[in-house]
C-alpha cells in the first residue's frame, strides 16, 4: 500500500540568486543547476545533450568549477550566485 | 596591374586570433533579439561582447544561442562591476560559462560617468593576467595607463572616445593618437561612439579596432547603422594605410597652371 502520510524531507535553506528556498538535504550543485536550468547533466558538469549549458556558479562568493559541481553538496546557509550570458557592453 | 583589396588581407589579429571585421560589437540597449541578431549581420562583426548576469527564465541561453548561431566569437565583460575583486570573480564565471579566456575588463569608478577607475582597473589586470586571462582592458583616454595595462599583459588596450553610451565621439584625438603610437597591442577605440564619421576617425587616428554598442543597438534603424559601420571601419582603415596629405594653411592648386588659354 502507498505511504499517504506527508514524508517530512530534510531540507537546507538556500539563497540563489538573491532568493531563499529550500533544497534536499545532500543536494549537490548539479542538482540545482538542473532544476533551474531544467536541463540534464552529467556527473563532469555538462548537459548530456551536449549543448552548451552556458551557466557558472558561485558558492558564497567562490567559482565553483563545472568538474566541481557533483561533489559539491549544498549546505544550509549556502550563498549560490547562477549566472548566464546577456546582452551587454 | 590591380592591387589585392587591403579589406580582405589586412585582418585583425588579438591573441593569435584572427579577426576579418575591425568593428567589434556591444549587445547592449537593443529592445529586442531579432532586431540585434539583423544589426549584428549587417555589421560583419566577428567579436561580440556579452554582459554576465543572474539567470532566469527570460535570460535562458537565447542570446549566446544567437551568436553560436552566427558563428560570432564571444567576448564577455565585467560590466557593472566597481572593485577588482567584483571583476575578478565575473571573469571567472563568464570562463566557466562561456568556456573562453577573453574578458573585457571593466571595473568603474561610478554609475553617472561609468568612467574606468584606473586603480582597480591595474590590480585586476594584475590578477587576471595571472589567472591567465587575455584581458581586453576597458581604459581611460590616458597614454600613461594605456601603457601601464599592456606591461602588465594585457592583449588589447581599449581607450574610450568619451563616456560609455554619450555618442559625444572622440573627445581628445590626440591622446588617442599617442596611445596608438606607443602601443605594441592593438588598441581598441570602446566607448562614446555617436556616428558611423566617428568610427571612421577612430581609424584613421590608427586604432586597430572600434568597439560600439549603443550607436547601433539605440540607432532609429539599427541594421541599417550596422551596415554604416561596416562601412565607416573600412573606409577609415583603408585611409589611415593609405597615408593622408599633411594639411595646410593656404590653398594648393591641383590643376597646372602651365600652359592655360590666354582668355
Amino acid at each position: 500500500m502507498t505511504e499517504s502520510r506527508p514524508i517530512y524531507v530534510p531540507a537546507s535553506a538556500i539563497t540563489v540568486n538573491g532568493t531563499e528556498q529550500n533544497v534536499r538535504r545532500g543536494s549537490t550543485v548539479t542538482d540545482l543547476v538542473a532544476e533551474i536550468t531544467g536541463r540534464h547533466i552529467a556527473a563532469d558538469g555538462h548537459a548530456t545533450d551536449k549543448q552548451g549549458l552556458g551557466v557558472a556558479v558561485a558558492r558564497n562568493r567562490e567559482v565553483v568549477p563545472r568538474s566541481q559541481w557533483s561533489g559539491t553538496v549544498l549546505t544550509a546557509g549556502d550563498d549560490i550566485e547562477i549566472v548566464t550570458a546577456v546582452q551587454g557592453g | 596591374m590591380e592591387t589585392e583589396p587591403l579589406t580582405i588581407t589586412d585582418s585583425l589579429v588579438i591573441d593569435g586570433v584572427q579577426l576579418n571585421s575591425r568593428l567589434i560589437m556591444g549587445t547592449g540597449g537593443a529592445p529586442s533579439l531579432e532586431g540585434l541578431g539583423a544589426a549584428l549581420h549587417a555589421s560583419g562583426t566577428e567579436l561580440t561582447t556579452v554582459a554576465m548576469r543572474r539567470h532566469s527564465v527570460t535570460t535562458a541561453g537565447s542570446l549566446f544561442d544567437l551568436l553560436v548561431d552566427r558563428s560570432i566569437r564571444v567576448l564577455p565583460n565585467t560590466a557593472g562591476c566597481f572593485t577588482a575583486r567584483e571583476a575578478v570573480l565575473t571573469a571567472q564565471l563568464a570562463r566557466e560559462a562561456l568556456e573562453t579566456d577573453w574578458i573585457k575588463l571593466e571595473v568603474i569608478a561610478d554609475e553617472h560617468t561609468l568612467l574606468p577607475d584606473a586603480v582597480e582597473l591595474l590590480d585586476a589586470t594584475e590578477q587576471l593576467v595571472a589567472r591567465g586571462f587575455k584581458v581586453f582592458a576597458y581604459t581611460n583616454d590616458d597614454p600613461v595607463l594605456a601603457l601601464r595595462l599592456e606591461h602588465l599583459g594585457a592583449v588589447a588596450v581599449m581607450p574610450l572616445g568619451a563616456p560609455i553610451g554619450t555618442g559625444l565621439g572622440i573627445l581628445n584625438p590626440h591622446n588617442i593618437e599617442l596611445i596608438v603610437s606607443r602601443a605594441g597591442v592593438p588598441v581598441v577605440l570602446d566607448a562614446g561612439i555617436g556616428t558611423a564619421s566617428d568610427a571612421a576617425l577612430a581609424m584613421e587616428l590608427g586604432c586597430d579596432a572600434v568597439l560600439l554598442a549603443t550607436a547601433v543597438t539605440r540607432a532609429q534603424n539599427p541594421a541599417l547603422m550596422g551596415e554604416a559601420f561596416k562601412h565607416a571601419v573600412i573606409a577609415g582603415r583603408l585611409a589611415s594605410q593609405a597615408g593622408r596629405i599633411p594639411k595646410r594653411e593656404l590653398a594648393l592648386a591641383s590643376s597646372t597652371m602651365n600652359g592655360r588659354p590666354d582668355l
